[in-house]
């Protein structure tokens, strides 16, 4: 299988990272170099084999329905680069050319 | 009191016992070591002398009404900086998190708080904990302390640093395919990966969710126990953290090896092994043999694929887990120079800008692994390699009590030597990463030096919750071989 | 538009908040009309490092809900991480179930005039709700308030069993329905505790298979979703019999225009790259928690209209109305304890108040009195205090005021006149000032004492006993006296 430039700027745009040129180019080659080791994989009959998508280190864990602390707005927004009257505030998406 | 830095926590303590120590001239020590090294090794980052001496004046105050009897109470604790710790920054080495503080503690920071341990400050690594040489943090490169030209070993890199070089007694990291461990043998400390659901992941900074453990870095295997004891436990804040009792692991130190079956995995003894390295592992397998344990070859067939599955789950977690960094709520936020962009933009340019190569590289990665078309191939593929890579764990531990190996392939690399070629940088993690994938607990202590003086891991893993049966065979070979005296020369 | 004849599939997707204390993976505060971002913590905020841990009682419910519609639980379940962007999702990816949700294989039955019919229930499944985002109208920026986020949520999706926009309207009332009665939700369309998207295709009648999909987004009420649907189907036949394609989409209702306008293409839509949670292990589901919680469902609405045909001897429609609406059936129970007429309880909620409520578009959970006054009420009647008609004005006070009927009467001054010798008074009076009709009446023309109560009722101001005020002007006019 062989990524094109093409490729990484779909996906980058799934991922919404802005790359450089340059950054396409070089990713499109290293990640053939990373994808074509990785086909090794292709190599194990997996049939019947049970996916290990985490280790089973608890089952049924819950909580009881009880409120706890929660933060003041004040703290929430504390990191915020931008907040306006107990809101974060973000620049508004505008669909035409996004 | 200078040569305080050099005691190990328990040495320490037993000091504080004897000698009722304050906390501040402790803190006082630590400050005067960073001054007189850090500036070479970049261990730390953000290093703030003023707090530390604060922190260590709240203590002293402390200590008119409590006991000594906290577990690690003024004993300095450095942790990685993807460790939450209240209104303290913590910015996973990354730029795109700067000026980031938190509003709430990690478990394993309430815990070491709770335990009146004397916290330091945040060290250095990966950014998101993604590498094997602490290149690519926002920081710049955390230097080995046996040489200022070669890479401390990553992620937790800053750590073991701090630890080797005596500025500090102990340290936390993160482990997801090795981060503990190898650069605690490519600075010649301890580190332990425990198993997973052991430790709480609550506010640690998630690369690979499903990998991921905070774990000890520490000059010894006691020391290595002592601060086990403190951070272990169920969590119920962490939905996979383990409901199992937690033994006294300083008490388990002690009973030897004798007639344990340590295996011997044929995979790990063949790929480009380094014939300095195969030496001392060689002469470790012989103190354990006149200790009384008895060695086997055995097989872990599916080792090959072992990193090929890492990059691929991992990346894949991390694609996601990293998506939060978007410039919304903390963290960097892009300015268009006309202050007009929309959202999306905004966005875009905020990763794309704040984020490291190394990141995006394994964001695009994991991004594609999980994408329609590929999820099949890659991200399910890897799952069901990975359930066979745990099965021959688990076939192993009816043959043998504990599986032997060298930590790294070859002792600590270059600065600049691999960070161009990702693949080779990856492929470094070869002997660490099943631990994770299989979620069991493995230790790395020191075996020795290269003829030009670079520490040597050796790494023991053992059954899911033995933990005991690790620390109990890395403290009956460090009493034999004493490595953990050697010190840099700085 | 020519004749040809098209079929119409829709399918619904509901979105419900389940009312539980707290949000779904964090003991933050689970309610509606808080100061913004003042219910969030680490974990709804999306925090690093932060995880989740689920609700409890969330579970519960969710299992409650599926079970209601007949669904399969699943032994073992997972959540999956649905990954996108978008300012609202603090996380940049929703906690949801894909792979292996709650339940699947469901039915509701719904009552259509041609008899009852069963649509399908693809499956019942918990997500975490995303915050909200206030739009600076005209401005450059927008707003988040994340108190919403993480609130939990069911996701109920029909199978394209459904026909008509009437169909449509007539499964989410039968849906509200159920969903009341299990007292799981607020089922506030308004406040968006119950949120409905549908899909909606057409193809010539007669031909198999699907046309291509159109999502509905943006409907705020059951009038809005039925409107929409109705507006679509026309829009689709009109471009079909034109000779045009419909291609697959998502379209976005407009309440002010009443239309809807296209929002995305298939060729836009999202890659959601799902993938099991690894912050949270299975869940097992063992069967006698199931078990135990199907014990203590509620009686669901079908149910209690057949138990109140045969209880109460009420016909099929009665039953029918009374049981819709949970609070509606809860009233005439409660009445009925104190009060063991069915029938006569019956006709008062199925008449006066039903039309009262419809006239205000008001919910039954609105009405200001309780079962204690309405039976005080029917018992003045019984005791011959009021007449039906009085009852009928003074039920309208009490429904606008809350007061019992006594009170009411009190203050009117409008017990009914039962005093034999004053209506016998009032009946010489109206004789007196009537003589044309009394001569009617006397010379054979009986239904003029019909006009001659009528009478006596205006003197007494409404107040006279009609039936006594008719004993006493015959017994004047045939000499019985």
């Amino acid at each position: 299988m062989k990524i094109k430039r093409g490729d990484i700027k779909y996906v980058a745009r799934l991922a919404r990272i802005h790359l450089t040129g340059e950054e396409e180019e070089l990713f499109s080659a290293q990640l053939n170099d990373v994808f074509s080791y990785m086909d090794k994989l292709q190599e194990n009959d997996t049939v019947g084999v049970e996916p290990c998508v985490h280790i089973p280190s608890s089952s049924n864990v819950l909580r009881d329905d009880v409120p706890g602390q929660s933060l003041s707005s004040e703290r929430a927004l504390a990191n915020a680069p931008e907040q306006s009257v107990g809101f974060f505030k973000v620049p508004k998406i505008i669909e035409s050319n996004e | 009191m200078n040569n305080i830095c050099g005691l190990s926590a328990y040495q320490l303590k037993e000091l504080i016992g004897k000698n009722n120590i304050k906390a501040v001239d402790i803190a006082s020590s630590i400050v005067r070591r960073h001054d007189e090294v850090d500036g070479r090794i970049s261990g730390f980052v953000n290093f703030d002398k003023d707090a530390v001496i604060d922190r260590a004046l709240c203590l002293d105050n402390l200590a008119d009404m409590h006991d000594r009897g906290l577990a690690l109470f003024k004993v300095p604790v450095v942790l990685k900086d993807n460790i939450c710790v209240n209104g303290e920054l913590t910015t996973c080495a990354s730029g795109i998190l700067q000026g980031f503080r938190p509003p709430y503690d990690a478990t394993v920071a309430a815990r070491l708080k709770s335990a009146g341990a004397l916290l330091l400050g945040k060290s250095n690594m990966d950014e998101f904990a993604f590498g094997s040489s602490c290149e690519t943090s926002y920081y710049g490169p955390t230097k080995n302390p046996y040489d200022l030209q070669r890479i401390p070993g990553g992620s937790s890199g800053g750590s073991a640093a701090l630890v080797a070089s005596d500025q500090t007694m102990l340290a936390l990291g993160s482990d997801t395919g090795g981060s503990i461990r190898q650069p605690a043998a490519l600075c010649g400390v301890v580190g332990l990966k425990p198993t997973y659901g052991r430790v709480s992941r609550y506010g640690l900074i998630a690369f690979g969710s499903s990998l991921d453990q905070p774990g000890p870095i520490t000059k010894d295997v006691r020391d290595c126990a002592i601060l086990l004891n403190v951070i272990a436990g169920h969590d119920k804040l962490d939905s996979t953290s383990a409901d199992v009792p937690v033994p006294d692991y300083v008490q388990s130190l002690s009973g030897g090896v004798k007639g344990m079956r340590i295996g011997l995995p044929k995979e790990y003894f063949t790929q480009g092994l380094d014939s300095g390295i195969k030496v001392k592992i060689d002469a470790a397998i012989s103190v354990y043999k006149s200790l009384g344990a008895i060695f086997k070859q055995i097989s872990l067939p599916h080792t090959e694929y072992a990193v090929s599955v890492y990059y691929i789950i991992g990346c894949s977690e991390a694609s996601s887990n990293l998506a939060r960094f978007d410039g919304m709520q903390y963290g960097y936020r892009y300015q268009s120079p006309d202050g007009r962009c929309g959202l999306i933009e905004m966005c875009m340019r905020t990763r794309g800008k704040a984020l490291g190569l190394e990141a995006k590289r394994r964001i695009i990665l994991g991004t594609y692994s999980l994408s329609s078309g590929y999820y099949d191939a890659y991200y399910l593929k890897a799952c069901k390699v990975r359930a066979l890579i745990k099965s021959d764990f688990d076939k192993a531990f009816n043959e043998c009590d504990m599986i032997l190996t060298p930590t790294t392939p070859t002792p600590a690399f270059k600065i600049g030597e691999k960070i161009k070629d990702p693949l080779s940088m990856y492929l470094s993690d070869i002997f660490t990463i099943p631990s994770n994938l299989a979620g069991i607990p493995a230790i790395s202590l020191p075996c020795g030096y290269s003829e030009n003086g670079l520490p040597i891991g050796m790494q023991l893993m053992a059954g899911h919750f033995e933990e005991e049966k690790l620390l109990r065979a890395a403290y009956s070979y460090e009493q034999n071989a004493s490595w953990n005296k050697v010190k840099p020369v700085l | 538009m020519d004749d040809i004849k098209y079929a119409t599939t829709i399918g619904l997707e509901i979105h419900l908040q389940i009312s539980t204390r707290t949000k779904a993976f964090c003991s933050c505060e689970n309610s509606f009309g808080r100061e913004p971002n003042t219910s969030v913590c680490p974990v709804c905020l999306g925090m690093p490092g932060s995880l989740p841990v689920l609700n409890k009682e969330y579970l519960q419910r969710a299992i409650k809900t599926a079970l209601a519609l007949n669904c399969q639980i699943v032994g073992r379940m997972k959540f999956d991480r649905k990954n996108y962007f978008y300012p609202d999702l603090p996380k940049n990816y929703q906690i949801s179930q894909y792979a292996m949700p709650l339940s699947r294989g469901g039915f509701l039955e719904i009552m259509t005039p041609a008899g009852i019919k069963r649509v399908g229930i693809t499956r019942v499944h918990m997500e975490e709700d995303a915050g909200k985002l206030i739009h600076d109208e005209g401005g450059c920026f927008s707003l988040i308030d994340l108190n919403r986020a993480g609130a939990p949520l069911l996701e109920i999706v029909s199978e394209p069993d459904i026909f008509s926009p009437d169909e449509a309207h007539l499964y989410l009332r039968t849906l509200k329905s159920v969903l009341e009665y299990l007292d799981v939700s607020d089922c506030n369309m308004e406040q968006g505790s119950l949120r409905c998207d549908a899909n909606i295709s057409l193809m010539p009648a007669g031909k198999k298979g699907l046309g291509a999909k159109v999502e509905l987004k943006n409907m705020n009420s059951f009038r809005a979703i039925r409107q929409a649907l109705e507006y679509e189907q026309e829009r689709q036949a009109r471009v079909l019999s034109s000779g045009g394609v419909i291609i697959q989409q998502t379209r976005l209702w407009n309440e002010k225009k009443k239309i809807t306008e296209l929002m995305r293409t298939k060729e836009e839509a999202h890659d959601y790259r799902y993938f099991p949670d690894p912050d949270l292990n299975d869940f097992i589901i063992e069967q006698s928690m199931v078990r135990a919680i199907e014990g203590l469902l509620p009686e669901m609405p079908q149910v209690k209209m057949n138990r109140f045909i045969k209880e109460y001897s009420l016909s099929e429609y009665d039953a029918r109305v009374l049981t819709a609406d949970k609070h509606m059936a809860d009233f005439m129970e409660q009445s009925v304890k104190l009060y063991p007429k069915p029938k006569v309880v019956a006709n008062w909620l199925i008449g006066s108040i039903q039309a009262y409520l419809n006239e205000r578009n008001m919910e039954f959970s609105q009405l200001h009195i309780g079962p204690g006054r309405l039976v005080e009420m029917i018992r003045l009647i019984d005791s011959g205090a009021l007449s039906n008609n009085m009852a009928k004005d003074i039920l309208q006070v009490m429904l606008l005021s809350g007061k019992s009927a006594g009170d009411i009467v009190k203050e009117k001054d409008l017990f009914q006149i039962t005093d034999k010798s004053a209506i016998a008074a009032l009946a010489v009076d109206v004789l007196q000032s009537n003589p044309k009709v009394k001569d009617d009446y006397l010379s054979g023309k009986k239904n003029a004492l019909g006009f001659l109560v009528g009478q006596l009722m205006k003197k007494s101001q409404g107040k006279a006993n009609p039936v006594a005020a008719g004993q006493a002007l015959k017994a004047l006019l045939e000499g019985k006296s």
